[in-house]
């Protein structure tokens, strides 16, 4: 009798690299939810339109480089990060703003690096910064969340939200509108509490911003499905969020003209949440090791704090989360988890004859 | 009892009732039995005996070769059919050397007793009975226990460490031997202890999820000194290195062994055999296997003997090969895959496994690696199995090693764990192999560079000595040509305008002649040849001469005189050399 040749381990866990996707998708949903409650149907055509793009786009590369399209396809990474792209753009944002966006991440930043598991970058975030630079005004125009409409005035339906993204079909008045965070920046001279008092941003908010602190609560909650499903573990996403909160703490002035803000407010707004769950756990793109994962995390949070505080731009998560990715490497040669039998950590770049 | 926590570990679904409804079982006798000679760890055991020799159960076959091997032992009576080589259960499917026995159907024991008073017999008594019956660790590795039982005088062992673990999926072997046979594995565990003198500490490491096996144990362990430490269910529990953290919370240094930090661990099947050696007389010619998977309709223990094949065993045991997905030779993880089933059961041999397609299906294709970290999670050594399958990838040797690749005990569980079924083990066993290669080569590579160094310096060397030696020689002319010069007449004597360099060159002659350490008996035996030789010559002138006097030429008579004044006056010199030779041998007698 004979029979096949297999290494061992013979069993396997059910776990799959395309689940391990579509859950992180499917986590999605709580985030796109609120978005879509707060500032209408923008998001969730983003999102369609970037992952019918993402998908093209990966198809045709894989056929360019002779890939097999239906295994690589199916890992849905490509869709994961259309629909973190999506997610990311301003709802209503112009098609083309779509496409771009989703072209470059797919194309430049993934497959050119030599697709899965081999891009530095964080694509999504690739995709992001390229439109943020190309087109400021298409990128930083913000729909105002529903509790803040003008009267009489409502969020375009579906057929009316498709014509703006695809005609160029101007939105009503009112419509659009600045983010917590952009209001922060550019109300200089004003005491935080004026701000809140004055803003009803923050005024008619329950903790950090209308609108806005839903949609983070709505990306933590899935966040902690995928930490519970232990698709990542806790050490970036709690180093990111704690660094954010340590630093706004510190320099925290009892609400002065120049402050940026609270704690609070930084955490739960803007990209903090989906950030620290969906962005800066792109494995590909971070540290290896937990401890590694510790250092890279603070060192988001931190970046994202001082490039909001000071920085020329009111949201940061993607500039952080691309300056960190650089940094991953170098981190990961310092942060060597400790092999059982050694009595230290070693460094990846360590000889045998240094020991 | 006090237990720690190991890092990483996973959970796979353990599957181990299915062969415990039924007690260990025994197979009919097998027409042919194959045992190959190497079983454990260390030098294949040299046959003794010759094929068509008849061989009764328990006689030796072969004998240990060297300290670090064992003997091998008929498991049955019956007749020496082959000593050849025959495929056997290696992971490279590889051909080794067998003996075949033909059974005779008897199973004739030949006589056999256990040591007597056993409890009094010193340490090396006990350890000879070990040795002479052929027992290697039964828990995988094969390691031949008289020797890790003997750790020496230096390494006084303090904690003596039972291996009941049994972490692998699918396996009861270890699990139905302790419910069966718990008093004598005690036993075996007293003697273990005589051996090792007595240890303070003595400890059964046991999963949780063999309540049965605890139950059995704990009464007789009471008032022993030994304890049976149960802990929560993980895999890879079961390594030496890992139980020993769960059980004592130290670690053992990298490259060290147990016995380097006081500990000894043996696996509990073991513990048996050594009670049936020294107890019963029995050599190790049987074991506890498992015999489970779906494709086989009866899943059990048998007491199996060594070197019934694999096939045998599937035969009994209503195996259907259509279902079967692969068959395994150990567990699910750390097991390896037999292309025959022809191969022998053998000593280390604790489970043969054949899934059905839907227990264990084919591999998927790998998909690339995301990063993911879920392997890293899942090591229980704290190695980063994502980056030593990128270094693996790229052949960096170096990171390899600063990653500690060496430190990876093969376990798996970063294989089972990776979404993208990335066969991680596969290649940190490739990367190993290439960097002993590499390590092997560089060995050589310095072996060679050594002996060209050595050469080098020999060349150097003599190139001193000669040196060295013309230096010693210039001396001597120099001090030559000093003598020359205060006796002035001699040099002059000759009239010639190059007397000095021609007493150089005689000097220089002398020098060398001294260098060449040549006795002066010789010196002496020289001159006088060199005297008779001139003697011989002038003779010769002057015959030629006499004859040539009346018919030659005054000019031929000339030519004839002048040779004979030449072999005269070189006759002479001869003489006098001599003389002079004679005079300095007497003179430094004298001194
Ligand atoms: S589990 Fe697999 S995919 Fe994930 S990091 Fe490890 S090797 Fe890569
Ligand atoms: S096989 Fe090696 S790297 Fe993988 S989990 Fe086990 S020890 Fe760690």
């Amino acid at each position: 009798m004979a029979f096949k040749q297999i290494t061992s381990p013979h069993a396997h866990a059910s776990q799959n690299t395309s689940k391990v996707m579509q859950l992180v998708v499917w986590a999605t949903v709580p985030g796109l939810i609120a978005l879509t409650y707060h500032f209408g149907w923008g998001s969730l055509i983003n999102v369609v339109l970037a992952t019918a793009t993402a998908v093209i786009a990966e198809a045709a590369v894989l056929q360019l480089r002779g890939r097999s399209i239906a295994f690589y396809l199916r890992d849905y990474s490509a869709v994961l990060t259309a629909v973190l792209l999506g997610l990311a753009l301003p709802p209503l944002a112009p098609w083309w703003v779509v496409v771009v966006g989703t072209l470059f991440s797919i194309v430049i930043a993934k497959q050119l690096y030599g697709g899965l598991g081999y891009n530095p970058f964080n694509p999504a975030m690739v995709g992001y910064v390229i439109l943020l630079i190309s087109f400021p005004i298409q990128m930083t125009t913000w729909i105002t969340p529903l509790a803040l409409l003008p009267d009489g005035v409502s969020h375009p339906g579906i057929i009316e939200s498709l014509s703006i993204v695809f005609a160029g079909l101007n939105p009503a008045d009112g419509v659009t509108g600045a983010t917590p965070l952009d209001s922060f920046k550019f109300s200089d001279g004003l005491l935080v509490d004026q701000i809140y008092a004055q803003n009803p941003l923050f005024s008619q908010a329950g903790f950090a911003g209308v609108g806005w602190e839903w949609v983070n609560v709505g990306f933590l909650i899935g966040g902690l499905i995928l930490l519970g499903s232990k698709i990542f573990t806790w050490h970036g996403p709690v180093a990111m969020l704690g660094a954010i909160a340590v630093m706004s703490i510190l320099f925290w002035d009892g609400g002065s003209s120049d402050s940026p803000g609270s704690a609070l407010m930084h955490l739960f707004s803007g990209a903090s949440m989906m950030g620290a769950f969906f962005i800066m756990t792109d494995p590909v793109s971070s540290a290896a090791s937990n401890r590694g994962r510790l250092i890279y995390g603070a060192l988001i949070g931190v970046l994202v704090y001082l490039i909001r505080a000071w920085g020329n731009y009111p949201d940061a998560v993607a500039f952080a989360v691309l300056l960190a990715n650089f940094a991953a490497p170098f981190i990961d040669n310092y942060t060597l988890p400790r092999t059982y039998g050694h009595i230290d950590r070693r460094r990846a770049t360590e000889k045998e004859e240094d020991q | 009892m006090k237990t720690w926590v190991t890092p990483g570990g996973v959970h796979p679904p353990e599957n181990k009732h299915q062969s415990l409804t039924l007690p260990i079982g025994t197979l009919p006798l097998p027409e042919k039995l194959l045992i190959p000679l190497s079983q454990h760890i260390g030098a294949a055991a040299t046959p003794c005996i010759e094929v068509g020799k008849k061989v009764l159960k328990g006689q030796v076959i072969a004998h240990a070769t060297g300290p670090v091997s064992v003997p091998m032992h008929a498991p049955t009576s019956g007749t020496i059919t082959a000593i050849e080589h025959r495929p056997i259960a290696h992971s490279s499917g590889m051909l080794a050397p067998c003996i075949e026995i033909t059974s005779d159907g008897r199973d004739k024991w030949k006589k056999h007793e256990g040591i007597a008073d056993y409890e009094h017999a010193s340490p090396s008594t006990l350890l000879k009975a070990v040795a002479d019956a052929g027992i290697a660790g039964m828990g995988g590795a094969g390691f031949p226990s008289a020797v890790k039982l003997n750790p020496g005088r230096q390494r006084p062992i303090h904690t003596l460490i039972v291996n009941a673990t049994e972490c692998e999926p699918y396996i009861t072997a270890d699990d139905s031997a302790i419910r069966e046979r718990a008093a004598e594995i005690i036993e075996g565990i007293g003697i273990l202890s005589q051996i090792l003198g007595n240890p303070s500490n003595i400890l059964i490491g046991i999963e949780d999820n063999k309540p049965e096996a605890i139950a059995a144990l704990e009464p007789l362990v009471l008032d022993t000194g030994i304890r049976v430490a149960s802990f929560p269910t993980k895999y890879p529990s079961g390594g030496e290195k890992q139980l020993i953290y769960i059980l004592t919370g130290k670690e053992i240094p990298s490259g060290d062994l147990p016995a380097d930090i006081g500990m000894v661990c043996v696996n509990i099947g073991t513990t048996y055999a050594i009670k049936r050696a020294i107890v019963n007389g029995e050599p190790l010619i049987s074991r506890v296997t498992t015999m489970t998977g779906d494709a086989c309709g009866i899943n059990r223990n048998y007491d199996t003997l060594i070197g019934t094949p694999v096939s045998h065993m599937l035969a009994h045991s209503e195996f259907n090969e259509q279902a079967c997905s692969r068959l395994v030779m150990g567990g699910p993880m750390m097991g390896f895959s037999l292309t025959s089933s022809d191969v022998p059961i053998v000593k280390t041999t604790n489970c043969i496994l054949a899934p059905s397609y839907d227990e264990i299906p084919d591999d998927e294709p790998a998909q690339a690696c995301i990063r993911c970290g879920m392997c890293a999670e899942a090591c229980p050594v704290s190695l980063l199995p994502q980056q030593l399958f990128w270094y693996s990838q790229a052949d960096d040797q170096e990171r390899l090693e600063a990653h500690n690749l060496f430190d990876c005990i093969e376990c798996g569980a970063c294989s089972y764990v990776c979404p993208s079924n990335i066969p991680l083990v596969q290649h940190y066993r490739h990367s190993k192999g290439e960097i002993q290669k590499a390590r092997a080569e560089k060995i050589r590579s310095d072996h060679a560079r050594e002996r060209f160094e050595f050469h080098q310096q020999r060349i150097e060397q003599a190139d001193k000595d000669k040196e060295a030696k013309r230096a010693a020689r210039r001396e001597a002319a120099e001090q030559a040509k000093a003598k020359a010069k205060a006796a002035p007449d001699s040099a002059a004597a000759g009239g010639n305008p190059m007397g000095g360099s021609a007493a150089d060159i005689i000097a220089a002659a002398q020098a060398r002649a001294a260098a060449k350490q040549v006795s002066p008996e010789q010196q002496q035996a020289k001159f006088e040849r060199s005297i008779a030789g001139a003697e011989m010559r002038v003779q010769m002138a002057e015959e030629k001469l006499a004859t040539a006097s009346d018919s030659s030429t005054d000019e031929q008579k000339n030519i004839l005189n002048a040779a004979i004044e030449g072999a005269k006056q070189k006759l002479e010199q001869a003489k006098a050399r001599l003389a002079e030779h004679v005079e300095q041998q007497n003179g430094e007698q004298v001194d």
